[in-house]
């Protein structure tokens, strides 16, 4: 399967870039923390707790854009990405791999942000967990496509949150849906449709987001 | 195609789409009966065609898209681009003739619990998104791929959508509008039909209407290209 052994290679690389950079994981994890505290205080005191369940949903989209938008800065600037274009392997190997680092950024961000927000607000149960993993999955694949379109533009950056926000309204409605209310698994059922359907999308036309 | 179709069919839409348009609005006034919100609901008639044609756009542009990806048909990307133009016009009118419905019906400008009107804002936003994608490409093969690419994301996200806001209502509003909606008489059905149709043979002759410009002036500056 030389297939996954280059999305192997091209998700290790990745890690093993920011293990030794340490470039966007810290300060994925310190905007979380401190999106959290402002929420705390951006919440009048009479409002419920489902209000900050909402307001988690806002800080984790942030704190993903925030990752997504440094996710090809390396590619970009060094022109890695022309090399891995040439590489004798399948195009959307580079997006799969990319996504799967993303996710692990994703997931290890929430494993500092599901706690706090436990200790903040209020405890974390089975239907957010869930919601967050499923959520994870769309964010990367969606996420990390979107981010290769946003570094081939003038704008970069900035382009980013508005290619990415209105594509991400459907998980937010899963997320929240699956966190607030008592039986989470319809909304469990849409956040892996949802994802099942974009990973399809993405993984399919990745090749003409990098080749020309 | 042969010339006297290509030169012919722009006015022969256009007639087409005037013809429909004056048989709906006389339909729609005269012949379609009241019901019990009085005069308010003839903006049914305006604005679910109008509605049903963004949906058409939308669906048409990504349909070109697919083909610029699939087959590299160079012009697809072009006609992609004029039916999401269009699309957003007429996704903009639902808005607008939506809002002013729940004005007179519910007495706000913005209902959030009606489903049409949330999934038009979503829409409209993914598709401002993508003319700023657009526009912050140089013209070329990379442009039609990228723009083309997110024209097929925004055909996905209408039904994951629809199926999103559905649900969402179900924790934002606890009563939802009842499935059936209501029902039609007869007649009121023909003059719906008549005015979806004229509202597609106009959308149509608007497509090919601004096709036919977009293309003479690429066809220009070739020629200025040429000539210097």
């Amino acid at each position: 399967m030389t297939y996954f052994a280059d999305v192997g290679a091209l998700a290790r690389k990745d890690l093993l870039l920011e293990l030794r950079a340490r470039d966007t994981l810290p300060a994925m994890l310190l905007f979380v923390v401190s999106t959290l505290v402002v929420f705390h205080f951006v919440l009048p005191a009479e409002s419920s707790d489902l209000a900050a369940t909402g307001l988690l949903w806002v800080a984790l989209l942030f704190t993903a854009l925030l990752g997504l938008s440094r996710s090809f800065a390396a590619e970009r600037e060094q022109g890695v990405i022309d090399g891995l274009v040439l590489a004798p392997s399948d195009r959307s190997a580079i997006w799969l791999g990319k996504a799967l680092s993303i996710l692990a950024f994703l997931g290890l961000a929430e494993v500092i942000a599901l706690p706090a927000y436990a200790l903040f607000f209020r405890p974390v149960d089975a239907g957010l967990v869930g919601g967050v993993v499923l959520a994870d999955v769309g964010i990367a694949a969606v996420g990390t496509l979107l981010a290769a379109m946003a570094t081939a533009s003038r704008a970069r950056e900035l382009l980013l949150p508005l290619l990415f926000l209105p594509l991400a309204i459907p998980i937010v409605i899963g997320g929240v849906g699956a966190s607030v209310s008592g039986e989470p698994a319809r909304y469990l059922g849409l956040l892996g449709l949802y994802d099942a359907l974009f990973a399809i999308i993405c993984w399919a036309s990745f090749e003409y987001v990098v080749t020309e | 195609m042969s010339t006297w179709s290509r030169n012919n069919r722009l006015p022969a839409l256009a007639t087409l789409a005037l013809t429909l348009m004056a048989a709906a609005i006389a339909l729609i006034f005269f012949y379609a009966p009241l019901d019990e919100d009085g005069l308010n609901q003839k903006i049914f008639y305006f604005h679910v065609p109008i509605a049903f044609t963004a949906y058409a756009c939308f669906g048409w542009g990504g349909w070109k898209a697919l083909r610029h990806l699939w087959k590299g048909d160079e012009d697809a990307d072009l006609e992609s681009y004029v039916a999401i133009h269009l699309g957003v016009i007429f996704g903009v009118l639902t808005l607008v003739t939506g809002s002013i419905w729940a004005r007179y019906r519910w007495g706000h400008w913005w209902v959030w619990s009606e489903d049409q009107l949330v999934l038009f804002l979503v829409l409209f936003l993914f598709y401002c998104a993508y003319f700023m994608l657009r526009y912050s490409l140089p013209p070329g093969p990379q442009r039609a791929n990228l723009s083309a690419v997110y024209a097929l994301f925004g055909v996905a996200l209408i039904p994951v959508s629809i199926l999103a806001i559905r649900l969402s209502q179900r924790f934002i509003h606890p009563i939802a509008f009842d499935e059936g909606g209501p029902n039609m008489a007869g007649s009121q059905f023909f003059t719906f039909c008549v005015a979806v149709l004229a509202m597609f043979a106009v959308a149509a002759t608007l497509y090919h209407l601004e096709l036919a410009g977009k293309r003479l002036d690429i066809r220009l500056r070739e020629l200025r290209e040429a000539l210097q």
